[in-house]
C-alpha cells in the first residue's frame, strides 16, 4: 500500500482512498480551429508512458474529491512529491527518483 | 438574496417520513440492556443536512456563514464545529464545500437564512434525504473503527473534535467524533443498511445493543 499526501486534507491517506487520473500538465490548444489534425489527436489521445519520474494527477475520491498532482516514479512507485493543480513541480522527469 | 426558486422538501402536510434504515434489522445478536456494551448504536434519524460551498478567501462569505450559524466556519482540513444554536454543526469536507447538519425540521429555515445572508459565488444545498447519522457510543467503539476503516483513529491523530471522510468498510462515510467515547458516522442513504449490518457485525464481539 502507498501511503499518499493529499496537499488539501494536509496528511497522508491510503492508496485506497485515492483514483490515478492519468498525465498532468496536458495544455489545449490555445486555438482548436486553427490546430492541425496531428497536433490536435496528440492532445487528445496521446499520452507519455515514460520508465521513470512521470507527472500524473490523482484524485482523493474518498477524502475531499480534489484533483491534486503526483510526481511518481513508475517502476520504484517512489512519490516524490504532491501539488496542487495550477502550481509547478520541483522535481524533473530527468530526476533519478529511487530507481531500482 | 439569490434568485432562485427554492421550496422546502418537507412540506406540512403529514406524510409518513421512513429514514434509510427504517427497513434494517439487527443480525447479530444483540445485548438487552445497555449496561456492559462495548457499543451503543443508535441512528441519528431525520436530521437537517446541508451542503455548502463557498470561497474561503471570501471574508463576506465565512462572516455571513458563522454569523447565521452561530459556529466557527473551520477553514483547516479535518476541522468540525458543535454547538450554537440547535446543536447545530459544521464540518470541513473539502476546501471550499461543508457539510452542516441541524436540528430535525430545521433544514429548510437554516437554508432559507443562509441564502438572505449570503452573496456572490456560493451554494447551499438540502441533502438531508440522501444521508443519515450512525451514532457509535462505548468504551470498545474505538476498536470496532479500527475494524472498518485503514483510517488511524488513535487519539493522538484523532482528537475530540475531527471529522474526516475516508474509506469505511469498502464504502465511503464522513467519521467524526464529538466526545471521547461517542462517535458519529454520516453515511449516504443507499450504503445505510450495508454499513449498519457491517458496523453491527463488527461490534458483535463486543457487546452491541442498539438504542431506538
Amino acid at each position: 500500500m502507498l501511503h499518499i499526501y493529499c496537499p488539501h486534507c494536509e496528511e497522508y491517506r491510503e492508496e485506497e482512498e485515492f483514483r490515478p487520473k492519468g498525465e498532468a500538465h496536458i495544455a489545449r490548444p490555445k486555438a482548436p480551429e486553427e490546430t492541425d489534425d496531428a497536433a490536435w489527436g496528440d492532445y487528445l489521445f496521446f499520452r507519455k508512458n515514460p520508465r521513470g519520474v512521470h507527472h500524473e494527477q490523482w484524485l482523493h475520491a474518498a477524502g475531499c474529491r480534489k484533483f491534486f498532482n503526483v510526481t511518481r516514479h513508475t517502476v520504484s512507485y517512489e512519490i516524490l512529491e504532491t501539488y496542487k493543480v495550477g502550481q509547478q513541480p520541483t522535481a524533473r522527469t530527468t530526476d533519478k527518483g529511487g530507481a531500482k | 438574496m439569490s434568485d432562485l426558486a427554492i421550496f422546502d422538501v418537507n412540506p406540512a402536510a403529514r406524510i409518513k417520513s421512513e429514514s434509510p434504515l427504517s427497513m434494517s434489522r439487527a443480525t447479530v445478536s444483540t445485548l438487552r440492556l445497555p449496561q456492559g456494551a462495548g457499543v451503543v448504536i443508535r441512528e441519528r434519524a431525520f436530521l437537517g443536512h446541508l451542503v455548502l460551498r463557498g470561497r474561503v478567501s471570501d471574508s463576506a462569505f465565512v462572516a455571513g456563514v458563522e454569523e447565521t450559524l452561530g459556529l466557527s466556519l473551520p477553514l483547516k482540513a479535518g476541522g468540525l464545529s458543535i454547538g450554537g444554536k440547535d446543536e447545530a454543526s459544521i464540518q470541513w469536507v473539502s476546501p471550499d464545500e461543508w457539510l452542516i447538519i441541524v436540528a430535525s425540521g430545521r433544514e429548510f429555515e437554516t437554508e432559507t437564512r443562509l441564502r438572505a445572508c449570503l452573496a456572490g459565488h456560493f451554494a447551499v444545498m438540502n441533502v438531508s434525504g440522501g444521508q443519515t447519522v450512525l451514532e457509535l457510543a462505548g468504551p470498545a467503539v474505538r476498536e470496532v473503527l479500527m475494524k472498518c476503516t485503514p483510517y488511524d483513529v488513535h487519539p493522538r491523530n484523532f482528537p475530540v473534535g475531527k471529522g474526516v471522510s475516508a474509506v469505511f468498510a469498502k464504502s465511503n462515510a464522513i467519521i467524526r467524533r464529538v466526545a471521547d467515547e461517542r462517535w458519529e458516522l454520516v453515511v449516504r442513504r443507499s450504503f445505510a443498511d450495508y454499513l449498519y449490518r457491517w458496523v453491527l457485525d463488527a461490534s458483535e464481539e463486543f457487546g452491541v445493543y442498539v438504542a431506538e
